[in-house]
């Protein structure tokens, strides 16, 4: 009991510890919850087309191959090639932005970085917040800011669905303005609701994006699991027959 | 077979071998749980040799291509990503079973004669170990890495008069540069780990010429049965071998549950910062090394007074430097008649333990920004400052708070 | 030792233990062979070509790329397809009976889907050299006045005719291979896939 003790003390201290302090900033505000199912390929599906029609003509995912992402997402390479293959000639090519490198950054003053592994290095969380806090800034060069990302040089790409935000600040207990809500100043041509449904598929697929891998080791990772579970119990019976012999 | 066994060992001393090693290798029979780790070292050791040649088919070490390399391993190499996995959480784990593996010998001196040299051969593989993590932790080119190497390497800087020559010799360049990684790149997957082998093969060769120590701290060479064999002592092979494939098991139940549901360990194995590539213009904004070095970083950032006309910087150095190479010094510092815990008195039971918790908020506090406050009230450089202090009391009052502590007689054969 | 002899329970459990360790190491092995296979990048990069035929005059040869490899097509004349038929005899191969050497639609005399229009890998069957292009018949090849027309290989001297048949008595074992084609026009082909999809 005591050696069980230790065992999970020894492996409980860097999880516990990280727990107590752990917390999720989006920038200045907090990060909205979002539910990420790798499980739910529609999303992933849905995802991965508003990705490639807006995204991806300013951003790579350079790390990415079409075919991979429609074999995972269980898209043909045929209808990939139809739907999907905007920026290159063929199915096993990786997924470059349209537009070449060095134009964005003449346009926007910095290279749109590489979104391959946004969800990772960034979280899913600040990803769907961020796409949602976009607001109408005059003093910005684009026109847009962002609560999550402050003076981002991106404009919001998706105003047509969303609408335009303004935000509405408050003064905070030390007389500091600060963000308290966005309202829609004109109406996009989704609701909120599906506006977040279809960020919530974008998160989706980014986190996807992020590691191709995580859709099959999990399953996997149970197998091994199951394997060794059942090898212990053979290796610690054999353990105790060969103990028998000391005393 | 028997006739092959034969031919061979006229020519290589094979069964010698086996029994020296293995069959007719007597150790002890009351180890505990503590006693499972050497074994584990050398495990994880093997796993990381035979991940590390698989990935170093696949893995540029070039400045422009390495980044995208270690993403190619993720992506387009069939089961790369595992390959990958198992590198990335045995090297965290190396450092989880080395701990233990030496915490195990403060419990019981193992250190203490006739074993120095054992220990002393373990604290090189240490220092070495340290040494192919950080040559390691450069090679996916993040902005970790660069970062990383470009701090440590800093170090340097702060020796007198032929720092900034040192680290610029180290680098091969004025700052981290494709240079250095190609050079990282040739000790971590050559240098470093022909040296780890070989002091490996040295540690092992040094414990059975001596024999293993236990967790009563009692010599069982000292009473032998008529056959010379020691009536505590019980062939290594069959006995430990099969128990230490238990032992093996449930370690790697561990090893797949991290790497399959969790291989970032929640920013604890690998950093969000190091899946953005390299950027030399811009330092991450929660740059902290991995938690295996976080205690000895926290001991360098500590230092914040000028003192003997050394500014704090170089303090810094030394103390970090210092809290590493303590270790070699522990068989002379311990004067304690006894070895194990069991039998010692209370004031080196209560020195340990208030190292182990030093060690521990020390590596916690490595993670956090100095001037946040993290346990009441106090920011969190006093706290390391006041916990730095302690870490090295262990050792500097070892030779007086073993001396005076009140031992309990040790039996003449072990306690089962 | 000498115990394992006489304790059934031990020697079973023993039996079950190095049993699933076997398997389990094998399952551990696994991922780490077929990490050696080529990767998707390989793959992308060895994905079929196509090829515009129409500039190529008869008795030309054009080389293309096709996974790194050489691959000649070849616009055949008349008295090219004609000397196919006179070198029967001195072949090893003559009706292309290895069947892997060629797809099922080019096995056929001309070893082509067009009969003037050979589509071949350019690589030696025998240690994977790529032959010299002899396609001139008689003493101007350096193969002797009897020489049809064909290819040579540099390396050990394997002698192949004008649809890659191998000779009789040289180093290389097989026809060359033709790889997988199709007509997308009268004018365009493509290699490495044909209508059973990409190889």
């Amino acid at each position: 009991m005591r050696k069980l003790l230790m065992l999970v003390v020894v492996l409980g201290l860097p999880t516990g510890a990280f727990a107590a302090g752990g917390h999720m900033s989006c920038g200045a505000v907090d990060c909205d919850r979002v539910d990420i199912d790798l499980g739910d390929q529609a999303s992933l599906q849905r995802g991965a087309r508003i990705f490639v029609n807006y995204c991806l003509s300013c951003h790579s995912a350079s790390y990415m191959r079409y075919n991979r992402m429609g074999h995972d997402l269980g898209i043909s390479d045929e209808l990939v090639k139809e739907h999907l293959l905007f920026s290159a000639d063929k199915v096993g090519d990786l997924m470059k932005a349209v537009m070449p490198k060095d134009d964005a950054r003449d346009w926007f003053g910095v290279a749109p970085p590489d979104l391959s592994l946004i969800a990772r290095s960034r979280k899913p969380a600040w990803v769907y917040t961020y796409m949602r806090s976009f607001y109408r800034d005059s003093k910005s060069p684009s026109g847009w800011n962002n609560t999550v990302f402050a003076h981002v040089a991106m404009p919001h790409v998706l105003y047509e669905w969303q609408g335009d935000q303004r935000a509405v600040l408050k003064k905070d207990k030390h007389g500091v303005e600060v963000f308290d809500r966005f309202e829609i100043e004109r109406v996009g041509t989704m609701n909120p609701k599906e506006y977040d449904r279809a960020m919530r598929d974008l998160t989706n697929f980014l986190t996807y994006l992020g590691e191709p891998a995580k859709l099959v080791r999990y399953r996997i990772g149970v197998y091994v699991l199951i394997f060794l579970a059942v090898f212990i119990v053979f290796a610690y019976l054999l353990k105790k027959e060969y103990w028998k012999d000391i005393h | 077979m028997q006739t092959l066994l034969a031919w061979i060992d006229e020519r290589f001393p094979l069964t010698k071998v086996w029994k020296e090693h293995l069959a007719e290798y007597y150790a002890p029979k009351n180890f505990n749980f503590w006693y499972y780790f050497g074994s584990l070292a050398l495990l994880v050791l093997v796993m990381q040799i035979v991940t590390g040649i698989f990935l170093t088919m696949h893995y540029k070490p070039d400045t422009a291509l390495a980044f995208a390399s270690v993403e190619y391993i993720m992506r387009d190499v069939d089961w790369g990503w595992l390959i990958r996995y198992m590198h990335s959480t045995g090297a965290s784990f190396f450092f989880i079973v080395v701990y233990l593996h030496m915490f195990r010998a403060l419990l019981y001196g193992s250190y203490q004669k006739p074993r120095e040299l054992i220990w002393l051969i373990g604290v090189v593989i240490f220092v070495a170990l340290m040494a192919e993590a950080f040559t390691g932790y450069l090679l996916p080119w993040g902005n970790m890495s660069y970062w990383g190497a470009q701090v440590i390497i800093s170090l340097f800087d702060a020796i007198p008069v032929v720092g900034p020559t040192l680290s610029e010799w180290l680098r091969g360049d004025f700052v981290v540069s494709d240079a250095t990684l190609n050079r990282f790149f040739a000790f971590h997957v050559s240098a470093i780990p022909l040296i780890l082998v070989a002091l490996v093969f040295v540690h092992i060769v040094a414990l059975h010429k001596v024999g293993s120590n236990n967790p009563d701290g009692v010599e069982i060479k000292k009473k032998k049965g008529p056959d010379g064999i020691p009536l505590d002592g019980i062939p290594f092979h069959p006995y430990y071998t099969v128990k230490d494939i238990v032992g093996v098991t449930v370690f790697l139940m561990l090893f797949a549950a991290v790497m399959f549901f969790a291989p970032e360990l929640w920013g604890w194995f690998l950093e969000p910062d190091n899946f953005v590539p390299a950027n030399n213009l811009l330092t991450p904004p929660e740059i902290v090394p991995l938690w295996y070095f976080t205690p000895y970083y926290s001991i360098l950032r500590a230092s914040v007074y000028n003192f003997f006309w050394i500014d704090a910087k170089i303090w810094g150095v030394i103390f970090m430097w210092l809290s590493i190479l303590l270790f070699f010094f522990i068989p002379w510092l311990d004067r304690s008649p006894v070895k194990s815990i069991r039998y010692r008195g209370g004031k080196y039971k209560t020195a340990l333990a208030i190292f182990v918790v030093s060690f521990i908020v020390l590596g916690y506090l490595g993670t956090k920004s100095p001037e946040v406050v993290s346990f009441f009230w106090v920011k969190n450089v006093y706290w390391v400052q006041a916990f730095t202090v302690l870490y090295f009391a262990f050792f500097f009052l070892m030779p007086w708070y073993t001396k005076y502590d009140k031992t309990k007689p040790v039996p003449e054969r072990v306690t089962g | 030792m000498s115990k394992e002899g006489v304790n059934p329970r031990r020697r079973r459990l023993l039996a079950i233990t190095s049993g699933l360790g076997v398997v389990g190491t094998a399952f551990a092995v696994t991922p780490f062979i077929l990490s050696m296979f080529p990767s998707a990048r390989a793959k992308a990069a060895g994905a079929p070509v196509e090829v515009d035929i129409s500039n190529i005059e008869p008795g030309q040869l054009l080389t293309v790329e096709w996974r790194g490899k050489p691959v000649w097509i070849l616009r055949r004349t008349p008295e090219m397809l004609k000397s196919l038929h006179d070198v029967d005899p001195h072949l090893a191969d003559p009706k292309s009976k290895v069947v892997d050497q060629q797809p099922a639609y080019a096995r056929n005399e001309a070893r082509s889907i067009k009969p003037e229009i050979l589509v071949m890998v350019g690589i030696c069957t025998h240690l994977g050299c790529s032959p010299d292009k002899r396609l001139d018949a008689g003493t101007a090849s350096g193969l002797g006045d009897d020489w049809k027309g064909g290819f040579f290989c540099p390396c050990h001297g394997s002698k192949f005719d004008l649809a890659g048949r191998v000779y009789k008595n040289v180093p290389a074992p097989t026809n060359l291979e033709v790889p997988p084609h199709a007509y997308l026009s009268d004018t365009r082909i493509v290699i490495g896939a044909d209508k059973k999809g990409a190889a």
